[in-house]
């Protein structure tokens, strides 16, 4: 592949560029889609805050919807599905350190001051 | 077996010195004039605009921790009031962390060597480097706009309610000058992931790269995820201060632990932003000193990323006094002892690299030494202090600033000299005056231990830290410590003289007077601005001590 | 739907005039500016992370100041703002495609659609800041609790819109102010920062400077916001939407 052909004369594998992304170009249709998708998340969380739902289901619901709508924000918009590992990996990394930072420090609240004071 | 001559009391090997020049062309000689160095792109040059202000910075630090032992030569609270001892001890802190060890190797000796070691010709963003540096400075002018209005006296810790309620000092323009500083060190750690991830030479793979990369790596990533935290932890506090929210006031409902947590959850990596750089240093010159590879390269650069990530998981172990629960005490505890585990497989592995070296005692090398029993003793009184049942006794104690001095200037500071002078024929094509600089050497660590053993054994017996009052029989202990204060005072200067004497009269270097491996010692002295003439091709391994014999015996080019 | 792919270029180096000397190919560039604005979104993650915790921790401590405060919220305006910025982001994400394909126009106009609807939402959120003055609910000197330990009575029921809080409780609702106006604020500073920086490439995409293969600052600059706006799809739900069925 001419591609192939590229990559071997200017980088010897594993070195400087180790994968390449294909230059890929979202379309405008797919950026529709979740505009739709994003639109109709909104409405879902709206709704579904009106209705009381049994023990926490009515965060984790909404929490739920978020990540989602966040997910494919990321995913298209941002182009995450089209990149390298790398820039796939950064974004995880990110989240999970954001986990670590509430997680360990839960893990002091709930185990001291949990609930209404 | 090494086949030409080697002296067996150094390996420096200097060019002529009755023929020999500094390369006409180079990145000090490249362009002219204050603009050309105050708006450069040159990593290199920026390197050193900060090794000047972090060295001014230094001193002014310095010369808080002598108010700080003068007042505690007498057990009576008789040269300061206690206000002003307060703020000597938080801005000796302050400035001495986050504009002094936090910058101190990354920002010099990584920024100048970095790039060089991976075969790049710059940083991945060289206009976000000087950008860094630019917030570095603003850090530092409202630290210093902080200290002549009156100076801050929270403690470098900024504990709540104390720094939001109770105080009257210049919180604000201290915690604004912290958050300046701060995102210095974030653009910072951002362009060397960046630039290693993306900007090595061809052949340079990630298991090529000397051992100081991956350190360095390793600590940007704590800087680039790490301190967004103590960002936004002391927005709160200046809103805390003015607006009166009660995010942090227990009478409007608000959690002082919050803060702490909070605070904490970037201090703690930051001893590791602090400390993996100066590991880095040590690795080089350690395998350089030894004329050996580095034992368990693999061991050593995945324990750097180690560090990096179990740093994450430990920071309530500054907080098990503070109402933490006795659950999560638990946990931290145990995550403490396993964060050491790394620190001490590379301890075991430079110790492996002597073993059976050809080993000899240059400047570098006594700094290195030191940094490896200084460190040994500070990180195993770590462990210490991560047991809570001695963490009970010993905390805000003297045993902790023993602690932390050991690690940090034991440690810490004794790997950026032991940079410094490393590649100081790098930097500048000068060599520094070897015995003055071994004097400097062994008075700094005379005077470290003088200073800094007695107050483990004070913190023992007692004596709170953040007191300039203390019971009489602590006396003798406390004047030890300023003496040896006064001495490692003595061998801090030391270097500054000398060094800035070599500038004009030191020996001229030659690219390779270590006879060192890595990209860095096959340029010349100092480097091009571009760094190479020609892209690099790397086909061998680090610390490769056998190749480097048989490039010996080409002749390296220079320019001009 | 079949995905467009780039035209492969020919691999000798055809440098945008943008080039910078230290990146050996194009490529190399735009990847290392790609992977540095996510660096940087990386830490905007902490630094929201830290006001999400507090916010996590006092809606535990405080739930019924927090569902009574957060109802004093518009949830209309709250959702046309999210609707509002979700289309923002939409045009930005459409600006990308259009620097990509190299249309100059279509890109200026889709930069102006994602300002103005960036205008937008920040006209809204002055609205809502300003009755929030009105009502006495910014926290600090000049903050009541009047509203929440007797909540006002809903005309057509006879009945209190919301149940009344104990003097104690009442006063953490100022907590709950204090995130939203903190974690709103900070998220309305950065889209005016977004709004700056959109107004620059607003000009220099006039100038046809990313229609001609260096779309970069369009993709990170698409980035950023994209960002901003999953910061707001967070914020709606937790500030808006604690507890919105109807009383009982």
């Amino acid at each position: 592949m001419a591609h192939q052909a590229h990559t071997d004369h200017h980088d010897p594998p594993n070195v400087t560029n180790p994968e390449h992304a294909e230059h890929h170009i979202v379309s405008p249709v797919q950026y529709a889609i979740v505009f739709g998708s994003l639109l109709v998340g909104t409405l879902i969380t709206v709704l579904a805050a009106q209705v009381d739902l049994p023990g926490v289901l009515n965060p984790v619901i909404a929490l739920a919807i978020a990540c989602t709508k966040a997910m494919i924000v990321i995913l298209f918009f941002m182009h995450v599905k089209y990149q390298s590992k790398l820039i796939q990996l950064t974004v995880a990394c990110g989240f999970f350190t954001f986990l670590v930072l509430i997680m360990m420090t839960l893990l002091d609240y709930t185990s001291r001051s949990w609930g209404l004071w | 077996m090494s086949t030409h001559a080697v002296p067996l009391d150094t390996i420096v090997l200097l060019p002529d010195q009755a023929t020999a020049t500094i390369p006409k062309k180079n990145y000090i000689t490249a362009e002219h004039g204050l603009l050309s160095w105050l708006l450069t792109g040159d990593h290199k040059r920026i390197a050193m605009l900060y090794l000047i202000s972090i060295t001014f910075f230094f001193f002014i630090g310095g010369a808080f921790a002598g108010m700080i032992r003068l007042e505690l030569l007498t057990p009576q609270p008789d040269l300061v009031s206690s206000d002003t001892y307060n703020k000597f001890f938080t801005m000796h802190g302050i400035i001495m962390i986050f504009l002094f060890l936090v910058p101190s190797v990354p920002a010099t000796l990584g920024n100048f060597l970095m790039p060089i070691m991976l075969g790049a010709k710059d940083l991945a963003f060289p206009k976000i480097n000087l950008l860094s540096w630019y917030l570095y400075l603003v850090g530092g002018a409202l630290t210093l706009a902080a200290l002549i209005l009156g100076g801050v006296d929270t403690g470098w810790t900024f504990t709540t309610p104390l720094s939001t309620h109770y105080l009257n000092t210049h919180v604000i323009t201290a915690g604004m000058a912290i958050f300046v500083a701060g995102f210095s060190s974030i653009f910072t750690g951002l362009n060397f992931i960046v630039t290693i991830h993306r900007m090595r030479a061809p052949g340079m793979t990630w298991f090529r790269m000397p051992l100081f990369c991956w350190s360095h790596y390793a600590a940007s990533i704590l800087m680039v995820l790490g301190t967004p935290v103590l960002a936004i932890t002391l927005v709160l506090v200046v809103l805390e201060r003015t607006v009166g929210i009660g995010v942090f006031d227990p009478t409007k409902g608000g959690d002082p632990l919050l803060f702490q947590h909070l605070f904490w959850f970037y201090s703690h990596p930051a001893v590791y932003i602090m400390i993996l750089p100066g590991m880095g240093v040590i690795s080089e010159v350690i395998s350089t000193f030894s004329r050996k590879r580095v034992f368990g390269y693999t061991a050593v650069a995945f324990s750097s990323v180690a560090i990096a990530l179990f740093g994450f998981f430990v920071w309530a172990h500054h907080m098990f006094i503070m109402g933490v629960s006795n659950y999560s005490a638990l946990v931290f505890s145990l995550l403490t002892m396993l964060v050491a585990v790394p620190s001490a497989i590379k301890i075991f592995n430079w110790a492996f690299t002597l073993h059976k070296g050809s080993i000899t005692f240059e400047t570098p090398m006594l700094y290195a030494f030191g940094f490896m029993g200084l460190f040994t003793i500070g990180g195993l009184t770590g462990v210490f202090l991560g047991s809570l049942g001695m963490d009970i006794h010993l905390t805000e104690t003297y045993f902790i600033v023993a602690h932390f001095h050991f690690v940090m200037v034991g440690g810490m500071l004794m790997a950026f000299l032991a940079g410094v002078h490393f590649w100081w024929p790098k930097m500048t094509g000068r060599m520094y005056p070897e015995s003055l600089s071994k004097l400097a050497a062994v008075t700094t660590f005379i005077g470290f231990n003088l200073t800094f053993l007695p107050q483990f054994i004070l913190g023992y017996l007692g004596m709170p830290r953040r007191y300039h009052a203390y019971p009489q029989e602590f006396q003798v202990l406390n004047v030890l410590s300023t003496a040896g204060a006064t001495v490692l005072g003595i061998g801090y200067m030391l270097p500054l003289l000398y060094l800035g004497w070599s500038l004009k009269y030191g020996a001229i270097a030659g690219d390779n007077p270590w006879q060192a491996t890595g990209l860095e010692w096959q340029i010349q002295s100092p480097p091009l601005t571009e760094n190479f003439t020609e892209i690099p091709i790397v086909d061998y391994e680090a610390y490769d001590y056998e190749w480097l014999e048989k490039k010996q015996k080409e002749q390296v080019t220079t320019v001009g | 739907m079949p995905h467009e792919t780039a035209v492969h270029e020919p691999h000798e180096h055809i440098f945008v005039p943008q080039h910078r000397h230290h990146f050996e190919t194009e490529e190399q560039q735009r990847e290392a500016g790609s992977f540095g604005m996510w660096l940087f979104l990386l830490t905007e993650i902490m630094f929201f992370g830290g006001l999400f915790f507090a916010y996590l921790l006092y809606r535990n401590w405080y739930y019924p100041a927090f569902v009574v405060a957060s109802n004093q919220l518009n949830v209309k305006e709250g959702a046309i703002n999210t609707a509002v910025l979700i289309t923002s982001g939409f045009f930005m994400a459409l600006g990308v495609y259009y620097a990509e394909v190299r249309n100059r126009k279509m890109l200026v106009w889709m930069l102006i659609f994602t300002t103005i609807f960036g205008c937008a939402f920040l006209g809204v959120k002055v609205d809502e800041y300003h009755e929030k003055y009105e009502k006495h609910h910014i926290p600090g000197a000049s903050f009541s609790i009047h509203d929440f330990v007797n909540p006002p009575i809903d005309q057509k029921t006879g009945l209190p819109t919301e149940k009344a809080l104990a003097p104690d409780m009442a006063q953490h609702t100022e907590i709950f102010f204090f995130l939203y106006f903190a974690m709103t604020g900070m998220h309305a500073l950065h889209m005016i920062i977004g709004i700056g920086l959109l107004a620059w490439l607003i000009w220099r995409s006039n100038r046809g400077d990313f229609t001609d293969g260096y779309v970069a600052p369009i993709e990170n600059f698409g980035l950023y916001w994209h960002f901003v706006d999953i910061v707001w799809l967070f914020l709606f739900p937790l500030l808006y939407l604690i507890n919105r069925h109807p009383m009982k």
